[in-house]
């Protein structure tokens, strides 16, 4: 009798694919274990009480404060267009769709840099606007307004990005048979549209916010780094370090890892979420 | 309810066939088939009465009122989507009741009211215990009637169905498609489904509407369709057809392959056609221009395939009728062939 044995899928000796594997350990490890372990060994390198005692200082306090000034008003701000344009996208073939995508997704290819140069340059003390700007005495750029455009461009792409290939993949026809229901646009998104990408949507959302809160070039371009005004807490970090305050700069760099690590599990339960509810591609 | 559409057209899009003028009168209570092949129009047709998809030209009018100005959520219109389009985070019950609940305080039943009308409406349509279940939990056969449900829920004066047993396999098919049929006239329905199938259009509508290319070939009950079709599309499309060519002067066609065939025709002279179909096809005993290739008599009919000319010609003949041998040649009967002059065959 003949018995089929279960065949390897690779025939490669064994110290080829043991060294591979080697390598692929040791790559995660120093490229991205290590780096974590150091920012929370570095914070916790005389206890707890000094890690606590960094985060009250006032400057610190506020740069925690800015952070969460701007996300709270980028993230919300990003979340409505990027749902608005997603569903232009995924529902509606119009002139222009394509070069529509193609903005929504400049900002992951424009150097975050540029992405604060350009409200510089706009709004800045020779910008284009200057003069409107003069004239009406507004500061933007190496003010809060300026760190609040800066951040909604580069985090502009994440919530729309997220979306546009769930909701194409759903397509109209429930919109459709609520609307043929007799629901109006309103009951048609809120009823419908809405429950059908709330999973996609909170991802996008946790994405956009990390994003909002680690955000450090286009930032850094338009803060003007005026201690315990413009600092947000990456610039904070670099400020502090560049002060040779390593347990103050690390003590930031840890709570913004915590709040990176914290978005990574939400974001793997959602994963598992939208995977079990057969919502689609991510 | 009455349905009159007139003289609609739409130009292609890059989604869906275009509309050509299409005009037909649906009287309340009858049951059509939009019949035709993909990219026929239609699915377009049904989503313009439903008021999803907009004609740039033309009238459609309900009951003898224009639904131009009304908007798809007013027509009152019950549909039935390919692939049934149920709201798949909403259990059945709420998918069934949510044409009722989301209507204006001052038009919406109240609560007692839609529970008990939801469960009445899945009792009807054999699925009463599956309000508690979620769309993804169910087979599609099941899912078909809640789609069922949820557009009749809303109580149209109108149900379209588009391709309504695509998406099922054969046997669930034909068992729905008897139910479908007593129920439309059961609850008094108006109803038009497409669908690309004839077998399935034949069997279950009233009238049957041919389409091909954004036009109306035909509109007729299935019986004057198979039996007199208006053109050699319609003539195909129905049923499979022997096409012959032929010549047509002093208003005789003469088959080309047949001399002894000359049927009397209203085609101006010149060439022409003839579309006869498999059973209509007489054998004649003698010689004649046809050879005998094969006889398969196993069967509720006999096939015989015989050699014309250059043509192979399939020929079905009741079992104990006379049968001519294998080898033999025997002579046609093209009485009942239908004659279409060549030119009209293309549009």
């Amino acid at each position: 009798m003949n018995t089929v044995l279960p065949q390897r899928p690779t025939t490669e000796h064994w110290l080829i694919r043991a060294g591979l594997i080697a390598v692929t350990v040791v790559l995660l490890i120093v490229l991205l274990l290590l780096p974590l372990l150091v920012v929370f060994t570095e914070a916790l390198r005389r206890g707890v009480p000094a890690v606590l005692a960094a985060l009250e200082q006032p400057e610190t306090l506020a740069a925690v404060r800015l952070s969460l000034l701007v996300a709270v008003i980028s993230v919300p701000l990003n979340t409505v267009c990027g749902m608005a344009g997603a569903w232009c996208i995924s529902r509606f073939r119009f002139p222009g769709r394509g070069l529509l995508v193609t903005l929504i997704e400049l900002p992951f290819s424009v150097s975050p840099v540029i992405s604060g140069l350009v409200w510089v340059l706009l709004f800045g003390a020779n910008g284009w606007l200057s003069p409107l700007l003069n004239a009406t005495g507004t500061r933007i750029v190496f003010a809060v307004p300026g760190l609040v455009l800066a951040t909604v461009f580069v985090t502009f792409p994440f919530v729309a990005r997220t979306l546009i290939p769930l909701m194409q993949s759903q397509g109209a026809a429930e919109e459709e048979a609520a609307i043929t229901l007799g629901a109006s646009g309103w009951q048609t998104y809120f009823r419908v549209t809405l429950p059908n990408i709330r999973w996609g949507l909170l991802y996008g959302v946790l994405l956009c916010n990390a994003r909002a809160m680690g955000e450090f070039g286009a930032v850094a371009v338009v803060s003007g780094h005026i201690r315990g005004q413009t600092m947000t807490m990456p610039l904070q970090i670099e400020a502090l370090f560049n002060d040779y305050d390593w347990i103050g700069a690390f003590s930031i760099a840890a709570l913004l890892s915590l709040l990176a690590l914290l978005t990574l599990v939400a974001k793997a339960a959602l994963e598992w979420r939208i995977g079990r509810a057969g919502g689609g591609l991510l | 309810m009455k349905v009159e559409v007139w003289d609609i057209r739409k130009s292609f899009s890059s989604e869906r066939a275009a509309l050509a003028g299409v005009s037909l009168t649906i009287p309340d209570g009858e049951f059509l088939a939009l019949l035709g092949p993909s990219g026929s129009g239609k699915t377009t047709l049904l989503r313009v009465l439903a008021g999803l998809d907009f004609a740039e030209a033309g009238a459609i009018l309900f009951d003898g009122r224009p639904m131009d100005a009304v908007p798809a959520r007013e027509r009152g219109v019950g549909f039935v989507f390919q692939h049934y389009a149920l709201f798949r985070h909403m259990t059945v019950a709420r998918n069934v009741a949510f044409g009722l609940e989301i209507r204006p305080r001052n038009r919406r039943p109240p609560a007692r009211e839609i529970r008990s009308r939801v469960a009445e409406l899945l009792e009807l349509l054999g699925i009463g215990e599956l309000g508690g279940r979620f769309p993804a939990q169910l087979s599609g056969g099941q899912r078909q009637r809640v789609a069922l449900a949820r557009a009749l829920a809303i109580e149209p004066g109108l149900l379209l169905l588009d391709e309504p047993f695509g998406a099922l396999d054969a046997q669930v098919r034909k068992n729905l498609r008897v139910w479908l049929r007593d129920l439309h006239v059961r609850m008094g329905l108006t109803s038009v489904f497409v669908t690309h199938d004839q077998a399935e259009a034949m069997e279950m509508a009233d009238r049957v509407a041919v389409l091909r290319a954004g036009r109306i070939e035909q509109i007729d009950t299935p019986k004057r369709l198979y039996g007199d079709p208006a053109t050699p599309f319609v003539h195909e499309f129905l049923g499979e057809s022997v096409r012959l060519a032929c010549t047509v002067q002093d208003g005789l066609a003469r088959i080309d392959a047949v001399p002894s065939a000359s049927i009397p025709t209203p085609c101006p002279a010149g060439p022409a056609f003839a579309l006869i179909r498999s059973h209509e096809i007489e054998l004649l005993p003698g010689p004649g221009p046809a050879r005998v290739i094969a006889i398969h008599a196993t069967g509720p009919l006999a096939r015989v395939l015989l050699r014309l000319g250059e043509q192979d010609v399939e020929v079905l003949r009741q079992p104990d009728a006379w049968m001519p041998a294998a080898g033999e040649t025997c002579d046609l009967d093209l009485s009942r062939a239908r004659i279409y002059p060549l030119q009209a065959s293309p549009r």
